[in-house]
């Protein structure tokens, strides 16, 4: 038996790739499938199908990966991501996922970090439009006895000892009533949203809980640091809501109202991708033209956008402009800012998506795997996907029906006073622009706050440590007091707590990225 | 703004239903029924109107734009999610219940597991591969929205838990099914159409204007009528 914690993109894949193999498994997740996180993404998925005549190959969409994530994602994890993206994208349109096309072939629209169109897209709700042909295609296996979904459950636990995961400790959200459950268990729980609350794009579901009980009991966390700022997104109520980068991808420009002039900075500066720079470069370009005295805001340019692409193409992202601006933006333009939208960071997985614990794998967002120091737009579903499958093909069998229970309860909330004063000094330590003395503030105002006993504050600070350690600069991780990428640095940060009379000790630790292998090479 | 939410209440195991009321304020002009109760549910202690000690407010929520579907409730008696409810478009007071055609689990929360039981019942999968084509694809893309918040079956004249009609839920992914379904497999997925939708639908519509996915259902169920019943073309 094999458990999924979590039933988005990544753990759906995982397990319709288990039953597809007659592996039975159980999809645990706080809500139905139809309120994951992957709902919400928007511009796209790349694979080199090359179906626009451009004369991609797999072998240049490695190239702007790596490059796209400044060399730090495992050479040979992204060569296999990549190699298998086009079979993916056909695996999808045999499912009959609602697709832009052309004929028969697949479109494929421009996104950013990539010269070539590689972004396939169902108008700016790619992720919706996925997510309901995999949400039927697992039905099919639910209906075989294949699946067994435990929806409206939570993770509490994993039962971890001697660098062997047996199972894991679900509990009901509906009646609180706990369940321990035996066999390998695969994470594939999302992002770290939930330290960032009311700050980022995603859901208020992804609270980070999971990720905090992995590190608590032992699990490697890699690439903390590395926190995308996506840079078009609007202010609503309660969060952030992405204007997704399909909007540069089909002729959105950025500019900058400077002395009542409109300045495309990105143009200016960057004349081959201009708007369609890696996310990581726009955001900063974006943040440091806002703050400049003279600047009154940045703002996304989309009037020079056809009536057939806003129709075709577009006419979700439009409606959502309306809603929410009152703004058309086939006339208006939008004020924008970036703000958090996804983790390259997360658990430290092998090619295989194994974790440092024997009959532990996690995939998706809550793994750090493919994006290095900053995912390009439209490797996220990608990465999600083949993650899930790759995890679910390489776990072993576990048979087991009873879990060993760890011995000890883990301290794993924080009160909301507490929880708040947390978020408020990671988002001030962890912006788009960082420096020694701001994170030391966020450091010392956590240790401020209590002990190590708490699992949540003990995971706060290995962020901000990880982003304290790494002294240069490089992708989403930008140190003005560091401003040069250094290659000393071109390593995997590893985080690992240890717990000693009650307290966690978190290690920061740098290791080398693998070298590409002769197999893996093109 | 202050305002006060009136919210029909009840615990888990219990069957008792009873109305509280709390106190909200604020400024943001696009402020919503899901930010208000976010907020109150951070407030520490947690006092409701007559300054009593609460429980927290139970209810679901996930993505707070409209595409998950996970905070639908009865706002002023009518079906909508929480997150498309803006308060300044309301009055200065708002009633918040449960949906009703679900068992209430816990205040504002509903088990919806007889929606998906029922897609799973009318065996709604691919058994072969889909036949998706560029002139279906804006269909395709419309029947793919469905967010199975439950908001039309909430108003719907036929609908009730358990019928073999099962509503406009299992309509609307049902009709990407009918247009993209092989030709062997046409015919399983035509005649769960007919004996699960199309024979128990009055054609109301009223799914049409309650859907807070805006899905046109009435032209996603004109084209499965045509398809499945009437036997005409796909488009």
């Amino acid at each position: 038996m094999i458990n999924i914690v979590g039933a988005g993109l990544a753990g759906l894949s995982a397990a319709i790739t288990a039953a597809q193999n007659g592996q039975e498994c159980r999809l645990i997740s706080k809500q139905p499938s139809e309120r994951a996180q992957s709902v919400l993404a928007e511009g796209g998925i790349n694979a080199a199908l090359d179906t626009m005549g451009e004369n991609d190959s797999p072998r240049e969409h490695f190239q702007d990966t790596m490059r796209g994530g400044v060399y730090l994602a495992d050479p040979n994890a992204v060569e296999r991501l990549t190699k298998n993206a086009p079979e993916i994208l056909l695996w999808l349109s045999r499912l009959g996922t609602g697709f832009n096309m052309q004929g028969d072939k697949l479109l494929l629209r421009k996104f950013g970090g990539q010269k070539k169109k590689r972004t396939a897209f169902a108008k700016s709700s790619t992720g919706k439009i996925i997510m309901t042909a995999l949400i039927d295609e697992a039905r099919k296996y639910e209906a075989r006895g294949l699946i067994h979904r435990y929806p409206h459950h939570e993770l509490c636990d994993l039962c971890i000892k001697n660098g062997r995961c047996s199972g894991l400790v679900i509990s009901d959200i509906y009646s609180g009533k706990i369940l321990p459950l035996g066999g390998a268990v695969i994470l594939a729980c999302g992002g770290l949203n939930g330290f960032f609350e009311g700050r980022t794009t995603g859901t208020t579901q992804n609270d980070g809980t999971a990720a905090v009980i992995a590190l608590a009991r032992g699990v490697e966390f890699a690439d903390l640091e590395f926190i995308q700022y996506h840079p078009t997104t609007i202010g609503i109520s309660g969060k952030r809501c992405l204007i997704s980068e399909a909007a540069r991808g089909e002729g959105g420009r950025l500019f900058a109202r400077i002395n009542g002039e409109r300045v495309y900075f990105m143009e200016e500066k960057y004349p081959e991708l201009g708007n369609l720079m890696p996310r990581d470069i726009v955001s900063r370009e974006s943040y440091m033209i806002k703050n400049r005295a003279d600047c009154d805001g940045v703002f996304l340019d989309m009037t020079s956008i056809s009536e057939d692409v806003w129709s075709g193409k577009l006419s979700d992202l439009r409606k959502e402009c309306i809603y929410y601006l009152s703004l058309d933006p086939a006339k208006e333009y939008i004020p924008v800012e970036p703000a958090i939208h996804y983790f390259m960071g997360g658990i430290n997985t092998d090619i295989d998506h194994k974790t440092n614990i024997e009959g532990l794998y996690a995939a998706g967002e809550c793994a750090a795997q493919y994006h290095g120091a900053n995912r390009l737009g439209g490797n996220s579903m990608l990465g999600a996907l083949y993650g899930g499958k790759t995890a679910a093909l390489n776990i072993p069998h576990i048979n087991e029906d009873i879990p060993e229970l760890p011995d000890d309860k883990l301290n794993l909330t924080l009160s909301p006073d507490i929880e708040e004063e947390t978020e408020k000094a990671l988002y001030d330590g962890l912006g788009i622009v960082r420096n020694e003395k701001n994170i030391l503030g966020s450091l010392e105002r956590l240790e401020k706050l209590g002990d190590n006993t708490n699992a949540r504050l003990a995971f706060a600070k290995a962020i901000l440590k990880c982003a304290l350690e790494r002294r240069e600069s490089r992708g989403a991780h930008f140190r003005e007091d560091n401003p040069e990428t250094k290659e000393i640095f071109k390593k995997t940060t590893i985080v690992k707590a240890e717990r000693k009379n009650g307290e966690y000790i978190t290690d920061i630790s740098f290791r080398d990225i693998a070298e590409k292998t002769n197999e893996n090479k093109a | 703004m202050k305002i006060r939410l009136d919210i029909l209440r009840k615990k888990f195991n219990e069957d008792k239903q009873y109305t509280q009321s709390f106190e909200y304020e604020y400024s943001d002009a696009g402020a919503t029924v899901a930010a208000a109760l976010c907020d109150i549910n951070k407030r520490e202690p947690l006092l409701d109107i007559n300054k009593a000690p609460s429980e927290p407010i139970r209810w679901e929520c996930s993505c707070l734009q409209k595409k998950c579907g996970a905070c639908a409730m009865l706002i002023n008696g009518y079906p909508g999610l929480a997150c498309d409810a803006k308060l300044s478009e309301y009055g200065d007071t708002i009633s918040l219940a449960p949906l009703k055609k679900f068992p209430q689990i816990a205040d504002l929360i509903v088990d919806r597991q007889s929606i998906f039981d029922s897609l799973k019942q009318i065996e709604l999968w691919f058994n072969e591969n889909a036949q998706p084509n560029e002139k279906r694809a804006q269909l395709i893309h419309e029947a793919s929205r469905c967010l199975q918040c439950g908001c039309c079956l909430e108003v719907c004249p036929n609908f009730y838990a358990d019928g073999d009609f099962k509503g406009m839920a299992a309509a609307v992914p049902l009709s990407r099914l009918v247009s993209e379904a092989s030709e062997t497999e046409k015919k399983r997925i035509f005649a769960e159409y007919e004996k699960h939708f199309y024979a128990g639908c009055g054609k109301s519509l009223s799914c049409r204007d309650i859907c807070p996915a805006g899905i046109d259902t009435e032209y996603l169920m004109v084209n499965s009528n045509a398809a499945a019943v009437w036997k005409r073309k796909r488009r």
